[in-house]
């Protein structure tokens, strides 16, 4: 799909900071980006990175005290979220954003049935009666390929298996036809089997409602196989972005050419798998300059006087691949 | 369902028989005639109260006749210290006062604790937060006895005296269930006062109890589902809070029929707590006899309760 020229969910310049004892933790620092209708956009990033926290600001989920979103514009369907009320906000959630988790064991409520927890999130939205809201329920687990969704309704989320439970908060994202489902990690905590058949229902369900997806994760073949578009984010900032298949085929980062090269799939037999020297800076102590740095090996004076900007890369520009490195050049040829 | 209660029961019953094989053997150990009767009791005394007790028969048969009490619950045995009175009678007489006061008071400290603790955990590590912990580890730093002195000189002297001879408000002696309004005679003050001082504690238990269920994942997708922050309070949290809410509840439980030994003793409550010092006092065999399997049961009755509570609340525990 190619990048529409409307975009639902824009991102402007968010600044998601904790406060704790250590000081200001700068989580997320300026992220910006879109996503189109229909579009899925992957983010990818190590722990930490911020990629989960930028999510949670689009919901306004960020636990205040200590979090809070300073600054930005995040514009749904031209609305800034940050500016609505929180009953605004609340009629938003569930109904045209939607959220899935990584640990489906306990995103669940143990003591409600699956079934319920789906009628309350549309009985909530879609102001439908006990009875319609509970066809409703069977008729979404049966969407998300439950086996016997009359008997699962009932069932309590420990009955089920990891993928079951997976299913079931897709169903219950599902259950009110969101224009966005931010998919955060959402296979992260599964079997490699179970991962392919998520990803592969989320596609299927994207296919079939026209929805937007923003899938966070930490897994470059995941990304590769669902995402149109990919953001590469490195201590709370997007440092690259691209398309899916330009960004595999010519990263311009440091930091994504480095991931490339720690992927398993793309290693030599034989040889030691590459990995990134140390680990990503605490955000209260983030390193001046390029926050890549300290981990770069291009990295000299420059980079540590100033940060670079995320500046399109390569001669043909339009189609969105933009990297912030100031020897970008180099980089390419590392 | 039942099938788990059967169950429960059976695991609870070796337990409770061992207890009260401990509780005849320990009552045994030191021979309990010369306490009643003094050092050195005439030997026809001694014969006669050793067969009224039935130590004079082995320690099966013993063992049998008590268990064969218990289950009829008819202690027949002749008290010591009250003579013409049976155990039974005692122990009987003894558990209403206990009741009207700790049942009332149980009821009331955990529905105002949980209500303080769901606002507390509302407005976590804001003003009315801090504010409700303050007050409640002052309130449990405080002795029960500052409470029962201070309540009883503003509430049965400074009060009374205020409203004038014989209309006294609260009475600290005297118990007497026949006179009208004779529960706020006399066991509203001792009621008041254990809600007080149970508060400070259940109150921070409850909070704790709150703050760590609103840190879960099903909090995070019940908001991102859009439901609002009362619900997921209401529906949500409190559901799963009901758990350590149960076993807390169920936990004190037993001070239902044991009392609270200061409170009956400062308002002279003819209550269990006060009627058991004073047969322990007298060494009243037949009734400490009594009252240690009364306890023994209810303990192990609440076990059970406590097993159900939780099948009834958490559906996992069904399973297992």
């Amino acid at each position: 799909m190619t990048a529409p020229n409307k975009p639902l969910l824009e991102l402007r310049d968010v600044r998601t900071y904790f406060y704790g004892d250590e000081g200001e933790a700068r989580a997320v620092d300026g992220v910006s980006y879109t996503i189109g209708p229909g579009q899925t956009l992957g983010v990818v990033g190590e722990s930490g990175c911020g990629k989960s926290v930028t999510a949670l600001s689009i919901m306004r989920l960020v636990p205040s005290p200590p979090g809070k979103t300073v600054a930005g514009q995040i514009l749904f369907e031209g609305r800034d979220l940050l500016a609505l009320e929180e009953r605004e906000m609340r009629a938003i959630r569930g109904n045209d954003i939607a959220m899935i988790f990584q640990e489906p064991a306990t995103a669940l409520n143990p003591v409600y049935t699956v079934g319920n927890q789906i009628v309350e999130a549309v009985r909530l939205h879609q102001g439908l009666d006990r009875e319609q809201a509970r066809a409703r329920a069977i008729e979404m687990l049966k969407l998300v390929g439950i086996p016997s969704p009359e008997e699962r309704v009932d069932e309590y989320p420990h009955q089920l298996s990891g993928g079951m439970r997976q299913r079931v908060m897709i169903a219950l994202a599902m259950s009110c036809d969101p224009k966005l489902l931010i998919a955060d990690e959402p296979t992260t905590a599964l079997d490699v089997t179970v991962q392919a058949q998520i990803l592969e229902l989320i596609s299927a369900l994207q296919k079939r409602t026209g929805m937007s997806v923003l899938l966070i994760t930490h897994d470059l073949g995941v990304v590769a196989e669902t995402a149109d578009h990919v953001c590469v984010m490195y201590a709370g900032k997007v440092v690259e972005t691209a398309p899916v298949e330009r960004l595999f085929a010519r990263p311009a980062h440091p930091y994504t050419i480095g991931l490339l090269r720690s992927l398993p799939e793309l290693a030599r037999p034989g040889e030691k798998l590459p990995t990134i020297e140390g680990v990503v800076p605490n955000a209260t102590r983030f390193p001046s300059g390029c926050r890549f740095r300290t981990r770069c090996s291009l990295a000299r004076d420059l980079c540590a006087e100033r940060e670079p900007p995320l500046e399109p890369v390569g001669g043909d520009e339009g189609d969105g691949h933009a990297a912030a490195c100031h020897f970008l050049e180099e980089a390419i040829e590392l | 369902m039942w099938i788990y209660i059967l169950r429960r029961v059976l695991y609870n019953l070796p337990v409770f028989l061992g207890i009260i094989l401990f509780l005849m053997a320990a009552l045994r150990v030191k021979d309990p005639i010369p306490g009643m009767l003094g050092k050195f009791p005439e030997p026809e005394d001694y014969a006669r109260m050793e067969k009224a007790l039935g130590l004079d028969q082995p320690f099966l048969v013993q063992y049998a006749s008590f268990l064969a009490d218990i289950v009829t619950l008819d202690f027949d045995q002749e008290s010591y210290d009250k003579p013409g009175l049976q155990a039974g009678e005692i122990v009987k007489d003894a558990i209403p006062p206990t009741m009207a006061i700790t049942v009332p008071a149980l009821m009331l400290s955990t529905l105002i604790s949980v209500c303080v603790a769901l606002i507390s955990a509302f407005y976590r590590g804001r003003l009315p937060d801090r504010l409700l912990v303050f007050l409640a580890v002052i309130g449990m730093s405080v002795s029960f006895v500052v409470y029962i002195i201070i309540g009883q000189y503003f509430g049965a002297y400074r009060l009374n005296e205020l409203l004038g001879p014989g209309n006294g408000l609260f009475a600290i002696e005297g118990f007497d269930t026949s006179e009208p309004g004779w529960w706020v005679h006399y066991c509203l003050l001792p009621v008041l006062i254990s809600v007080i001082v149970s508060m400070g504690y259940d109150t921070r238990f409850y909070r704790a109890v709150m703050v760590e269920e609103s840190g879960k994942d099903y909090i995070v997708t019940a908001q991102a589902k859009g439901a609002s922050k009362k619900k997921i309070m209401f529906v949500h949290m409190l559901k799963n809070a009901m758990i350590p809410i149960i076993t807390r509840v169920m936990i004190t439980l037993p001070f239902l029929i044991t009392g609270s030994f200061l409170l009956e003793m400062y308002f002279n409550i003819p209550g269990m707590g006060n009627n058991l010092i004073r047969a322990i006092n007298a060494n009243d065999f037949p009734v400490i006899q009594a009252f240690g399997a009364i306890f023994a049961a209810f303990f192990i009755v609440t076990n059970i309760l406590t097993d159900v509570a939780y099948a009834l609340v958490d559906p996992r525990v069904r399973l297992s």
